[in-house]
């Protein structure tokens, strides 16, 4: 079984994010960039999969800082094949990134017949979780997003998947391959790679590149203004000894007329 | 021992492969399996395999067995079972690597919490995940100049390493605080690495992650190496290890310190400064870097004992059979780890030992350990009997300027 993963970096908001000087963007020069979290669900995802039904998992990533290191991290975890895609303009938007995705799946070697294209559901830049369906539709495949468990039945062609809602339910669905799955949690968290083997990886194996085809399609929804939250109240902090501040916590309470 | 002073190096080559090549690997060999180790290591009533069982397993080729088990992630890395063995197997500093790292690579799952340490580790440079950017943001509130040597990098004196839980965990910053206030006063010409330091990785090598700490080693060299600075006084007791015993092969060549037993040194500068009467009775917990394996028993209980109005109480076990807080060799991250397979918490083991003292205060000196002892006291119910405070705060406390 062929599986492609999809993988993004966003900006690490361990850091302060900052608004670029243009206030449309973030600015990227002070943002430091992860792996989407989702995104790497959907690896181990893929690798929980080779495990249960064998097959070769190719991760494919939209070039970033540091996107090196996730791609030889993700070799070093178990992937076969890394492809970066390089070339493409710096403002992609979530459309373009699918689009993108779906032109190099198409263009290059090898990584088509895949029974599955894995992703993360959401990434902090894609709240709406649209990579996945745009992708899906651009390659004319089925999809279920917020996926947290897949069985896969190569012989019928077909893959079993548990989607979430919300309130606790879950919706077991099946659709038939190749398909793309938007991972919200993979069956196990994500494995730890030791340093030693990404080292290793990093000498023995190699990051292809795919060039990111000449134009996008033109972006339809443009962004006017960005801007960082606005503090409009703050907490107030009752200080003193446990008595006073039991005190006056029961005053507030019944003032507001919730005692 | 003076910190210039190496101590013997254990070969960096040495593998579970080739043990019988090296003289301390024939060593760990003429084990005459007393027991000693288990008795003494303070999880070997829990552990599948204890030191005594696995060189005894090493001796008949049954290895496998034991690195294919998760039993010894529970080893603390406290040195008790090398202090104690009438062979003087270097269990700590030869075997157990070697064998925890075989462990780590096995491992079928990661125990979350030590993952998200040791990612965090490599990606920050500090084991909670912080901002790298920040580091050094808490000294802003130091109370008194604090030179980065990013922004003024003249040559200092001593190049003072904070470490991880000393730059960003509440109380680690307080003890910075302390001890900004007692270089002040004590007249030392001080500098930090600021944003620019990164873990030293003592803890990642012990759990068995040693490819981290390799590439710790390396990141710190290199940034060592672009200072100039007479010796280095460092906050961490793991990491005032790990220069010791194995930043040494990595071209580690400067005279170093821990900051407990270099304000040791200043005893005597200190005692004048040291007016305000405290009237505590504190206990000292021996940290296991700095008691057990590095032999600083006297140099704390020296500070302690130049505050006015202290009185000075040893807890049952004290300098060589201290007991460890449980926070080594990864153990930092495996509180729920540990708790999830039934143990009790080394640091609860060892707060009840310090309340038993009747002291009103638990003296330390590892950075580690104010968080857990804190904790301990918090879980056990002791909160209102007794404090922690590193030397250096109780030092800081009694200087009334």
């Amino acid at each position: 079984m062929n599986i492609l993963v999809l993988l993004r970096m966003v900006p690490d908001v361990v850091e302060e994010l900052e608004v670029a000087p243009d206030g449309k963007a973030l600015d990227l020069d002070a943002a430091r960039m992860i792996l989407s979290e989702s995104d790497g669900h959907a690896l181990e995802q893929a690798f929980l999969l080779k495990e249960r039904y064998g097959g070769k998992v190719s991760a494919l990533a939209l070039d970033a800082p540091e996107v090196d290191d996730a791609l030889f991290s993700a070799l070093a975890q178990g992937a076969d094949r890394a492809v970066k895609i390089t070339g493409a303009e710096a403002d992609l938007t979530t459309c373009g990134g699918a689009h993108l995705f779906a032109d190099v799946i198409a263009s290059t070697a090898g990584l088509l017949p895949a029974e599955l294209v894995l992703t993360g559901v959401q990434a902090p830049d894609d709240l709406d979780g649209l990579i996945a369906p745009l992708v899906a539709l651009k390659l004319g495949w089925p999809t279920v997003g917020i996926v947290t468990k897949v069985e896969v039945d190569a012989g019928a062609g077909a893959a079993t998947v548990t989607r979430e809602y919300s309130g606790g339910l879950r919706g077991e669905f099946e659709l038939p391959l190749p398909a793309v799955l938007g991972i919200q949690a993979a069956e196990k968290p994500p494995r730890y790679v030791p340093v030693a083997k990404v080292r290793a990886a990093m000498k023995t194996q190699k990051i292809e590149t795919a060039d990111a085809p000449a134009a996008g399609p033109p972006a339809r929804v443009e962004v006017l203004a960005m801007a960082k939250p606005e503090a409009a109240g703050h907490a107030e902090m009752l200080e003193g000894s446990p008595e006073d501040v039991a005190a006056r916590l029961c005053g507030i309470l019944a003032e507001r007329g919730l005692l | 021992m003076t910190a210039t002073e190496a101590p013997p190096q254990v070969a960096c080559e040495i593998t579970l492969e080739t043990l019988e090549q090296f003289p301390e690997g024939r060593r760990v060999l003429s084990c005459i399996q007393c027991g000693v180790c288990a008795g003494t290591c303070p999880y070997g009533d829990v552990m599948d395999y204890p030191p005594r069982r696995i060189i005894a397993m090493l001796r008949a080729g049954l290895l496998e067995e034991v690195i294919t088990s998760d039993s010894l992630l529970s080893c603390v890395a406290c040195y008790a079972c090398m202090a104690k063995c009438p062979r003087g197997i270097q269990l700590t500093e030869v075997l157990l690597p070697l064998v925890k790292e075989q462990v780590f690579m096995r491992l079928p799952e990661t125990p979350a919490e030590l993952q998200k340490a040791l990612q965090n580790t490599l990606r920050y440079g500090n084991p909670s995940g912080e901002s790298p950017r920040k580091r050094a943001a808490w000294v802003k509130t130091a109370g008194y100049p604090v030179r980065i040597l990013a922004e003024d990098p003249r040559p200092v004196d001593v190049l003072w390493h904070v470490e991880c839980q000393n730059s960003y965990h509440p109380r680690g910053q307080a003890i910075s605080r302390a001890t900004v206030k007692l270089f002040h006063h004590l007249g030392i010409d001080f500098a930090i690495l600021g944003n620019e330091e990164k873990c030293a990785g003592e803890c990642a090598r012990l759990v068995g992650e040693a490819g981290l700490f390799d590439a710790l080693t390396d990141y710190n060299m290199a940034i060592f190496r672009k200072y100039r600075f007479n010796r280095i006084v460092t906050s961490g007791a793991h990491a005032y290890d790990a220069f010791q015993y194995q930043y040494r092969a990595a071209g580690f060549d400067y005279p170093f310190e821990q900051t407990t037993p270099f304000l040791a040194k200043y005893v005597d500068r200190l005692k004048p400064l040291l007016t305000k009467k405290l009237g505590y009775t504190i206990t000292y917990h021996d940290s296991c870097c700095l008691g057990r394996h590095n032999g600083f028993y006297d140099e704390p209980r020296a500070l302690l004992k130049a505050i006015p109005g202290v009185k000075l109480v040893d807890m049952v076990h004290n300098r060589i059979n201290g007991i460890c807080c449980g926070g080594g060799g990864g153990g930092m991250w495996l509180d729920t780890y540990f708790k999830a397979k039934g143990y009790e918490r080394l640091s609860d083991r060892r707060v009840k030992e310090a309340v038993a003292t009747g002291a009103d205060v638990l003296a330390i000196s590892c950075p580690f350990e104010v968080s857990r002892f804190e904790d301990s006291l918090k879980l056990l119910g002791y909160e209102n009997r007794m404090v922690v405070r590193d030397v250096t705060e109780l030092l800081a406390e009694a200087m009334e300027a």
